[in-house]
């Protein structure tokens, strides 16, 4: 899967959780840019986008990602 | 929605709950508002946000009260006007094995475990006993789930030093109190966790990541187990199964096959599981299930495959035995109207997808659960908890011979040819007292239950109704019906509250008077009656037990209310049908009718013989 068709399933991943047609989220993106983004729903987003890419993060990774960019990164090393 | 209706796919609901709740929300309906209080040993965001979509499915739109992280017990036990003002209509107690503070050491003695295990069970104890003095509202608890390892292997059980022998003994003593208090009530998450998988609902990433204390996608399941018991405690429960025949109750066409050629019985694998199916039916009419059939089928037929000698629900078993070629929609309809009650408290099930769909896109408000193969069947019903026990009365096990009785009644009825002598012939007797510990359960069950023959529709808890019942402001009558067929049990309830006449602009908004400098008027804030007894005069022997009440406390007029509701148009005159005068009018809201007890009062009931 290219990074861009990532992004692309990532923008729907968002989109759906956050209840929010608007979101486009690019490498810089972060917790701050999106306002219900809050550690809480955080949760609930790394779940939705696991099962999206068939993944798991483990615990390591989802304590050191620090934007979209970086979760791209980690979903591509592992699903090839 | 069909999304939020077990077998749900969890991943969704996760996923779409925004957008799940808004569209609930967009649909709107008649949702029964309910305060309730979440008090967590763990972290419990994803719990209410999935907790609400399934409670808004079932009909409760809940306003959630969140405990800080883990501050169950500080908020329970001290001082806490936040909780005090939200006055909570239920608690729920959200812990889980991570919560138990000290587990045996192998080394430990028997007494020195005996202890360990007073001081864990007495640290929840002592807050279940401070959350009923104060808040006087139903509690719900978790048990604690099993370990996700075990030290002493096979052996942890059977040893007291180990995990799930402590756990085991722990959770018997939760048992212990809730069968020993009303308003307290179990969820059992050591079942929910086992039915999910522990390994995988235990999952040590969420706890130790987020303070988990199940993985996350195990959340939808346990919330929905959870929901269903908070809707059965606010009343929301179903009441009847309408079971198709053919290859629902046995395997084959009984009109084609002929009765010999059923699959029913232990002869074949596919005849044990119909016959697995038809004792699972049967067990639920034990739990006040009532059981009524919509079949395609002669009817000669389908009695007589009911009847097939290895068959284990016989004719006997149902209400009504609805076996014609008409639509089944029309049938569930009908079986509705006939037993006085709603579509919506049925639940269809039939093997037949297309037969499933007609029926629920045609009769609004019937649960048509998707019940899948004949060996998922039972699964998909008893997760599904449409009937979800939360208090079992003696009530409840005798549902369906009251209602067969009343089938018998209507029949009977039609050979009278005047309705007095029809009703005089039932021979009727009645109990008609001020409330009495023993119905208090069933009191409370039928404020929250009662929506079509009920004037106001105040949803009480048993702890309200109890102090009704001690409170010397107020009156309160219920009222038990027995005739010649059987015992109706408890079937009315009317609660009034003694205050003055200008008491009148608080009542007409809808709202409840809490203290009156008077006590000359009487303000029937509740009147209801189970609609198994229409058109038995009960209500006339329930107003001439009112007004005698009122007679000996010196009070000469009675105020009654009537606040619509999409249900209870049957009672919009109903006050006038009592004598009384409607003398005002709050359009939407409430119409208000007085009645003046006369000096010679006539009573109304003739035909019921009243506490003789």
């Amino acid at each position: 899967m290219s990074r861009e068709e990532v992004f692309e399933k990532l923008n729907e991943v968002f989109r759906d959780v956050f209840d929010d047609e608007e979101i486009i989220v690019t490498d810089a993106t972060t917790a701050d840019d999106i306002e219900d983004w809050d550690s809480l729903e955080h949760i609930n987003l790394l779940a939705a986008v696991e099962q999206e890419f068939g993944m798991k993060f483990n615990m390591g990774q989802v304590v050191s990602m620090k934007n979209v960019g970086e979760m791209a990164d980690i979903i591509i090393s592992q699903i090839g | 929605m069909k999304e939020l209706e077990y077998p749900f796919d969890s991943e969704y609901v996760l996923k779409k709950s925004k957008k799940i709740k808004r569209q609930l929300l967009e649909e709107g309906g008649n949702f029964l508002s309910k305060k309730i209080a979440v008090l967590g040993g763990s972290t419990t965001h994803d719990i209410i946000r999935t907790l609400e979509v399934f409670l808004l499915n079932q009909g409760i739109q809940p306003v959630f009260y969140e405990s800080e992280y883990a501050q169950y017990w500080q908020d329970a036990m001290f001082d806490n006007p936040e909780l005090v003002n939200f006055a909570p209509d239920m608690i729920y107690i959200h812990t889980s094995n991570r919560n138990i503070t000290g587990y045996p050491s192998v080394t430990d003695k028997a007494e020195q475990i005996d202890a360990l295990l007073e001081e864990q069970y007495e640290h929840f104890r002592v807050m279940w006993d401070k959350l009923a003095e104060q808040y006087h509202c139903p509690v719900i608890q978790n048990n604690f789930e099993y370990p996700f390892y075990r030290i002493l292997g096979n052996q942890e059980a059977v040893y007291l030093q180990g995990r799930i022998s402590f756990i085991n003994r722990l959770n018997e003593k939760l048992y212990q109190y809730a069968r020993e208090h009303d308003n307290f009530y179990i969820h059992d998450i050591n079942y929910i966790a086992a039915v999910y998988g522990l390994d995988k609902w235990s999952d040590p990433f969420y706890w130790h990541m987020y303070k988990y204390a199940m993985c996350m996608q195990a959340i939808p399941e346990f919330a929905y187990n959870l929901s269903n018991i908070i809707k059965s405690v606010f009343g929301k429960n179903k009441k009847s199964l309408v079971l198709d025949l053919d290859n629902t109750l046995w395997g084959g066409i009984v009109g084609d096959d002929g009765v010999e050629s059923l699959e029913i019985g232990q002869e074949t694998s596919m005849g044990q599981v119909y016959s697995e199916f038809q004792g699972y039916v049967k067990a639920q009419k034990d739990i006040g299930v009532m059981l009524n059939i919509a079949s395609k089928n002669e009817y000669d037929n389908a009695v007589a495959g009911l009847n097939h000698p290895d068959g284990i629900l016989k004719p006997e078993d149902f209400i009504l035995i609805k076996a014609n070629w008409e639509p089944k929609s029309r049938n569930i309809v009908e079986i509705a109207s006939e037993m006085d009650i709603l579509p919506d408290s049925l639940v269809f099930v039939d093997d037949n997808p297309a037969e499933r769909e007609i029926v629920s896109t045609q009769v609004q408000g019937v649960s048509v659960p998707a019940i899948g193969m004949p060996e998922q069947y039972i699964r998909v019903l008893d997760h599904s908890g449409f009937f979800e026990v939360t208090k079992l009365s003696e009530d409840d096990t005798k549902r369906n011979e009251m209602y067969q009785a009343n089938v018998k009644r209507k029949q009977q009825q039609q050979s009278f040819g005047d309705y007095r002598e029809y009703l005089l012939s039932l021979d009727m007797k009645g109990t008609i007292k001020p409330f009495e510990a023993i119905y208090m359960a069933r009191i409370a069950q039928l404020t929250n239950k009662s929506n079509q023959f009920n004037l106001t529709t105040r949803r009480y808890t048993q702890s309200d109704v109890e102090q009704f019942a001690d409170s010397t402001d107020y009156i309160t009558r219920y009222g038990k019906l027995e005739d010649k067929f059987g015992d109706n049990g408890v079937v009315s309830v009317v609660i009034g509250r003694k205050g003055s006449m200008t008491d009148v602009s608080v009542y007409q908004t809808g709202e409840r008077v809490t203290s009156s400098s008077e006590s000359n008027v009487l303000h029937l804030e509740l009147w209801l009656m189970s609609c198994r007894v229409l058109k038995r005069d009960m209500e006339y022997a329930m107003m001439d037990s009112v007004v005698e009440a009122c007679k000996e406390c010196g009070i000469g007029t009675i105020m009654g209310y009537y606040y619509p509701t999409a249900k209870n148009a049957m009672v919009k005159e109903f006050y006038a049908a009592m004598g009384f005068k409607k003398v005002r009018e709050v359009e939407d809201i409430s119409t208000v009718w007085q009645f003046d007890i006369p000096a010679e009062y006539a009573k109304k009931n003739t035909v019921i013989s009243v506490n003789g």
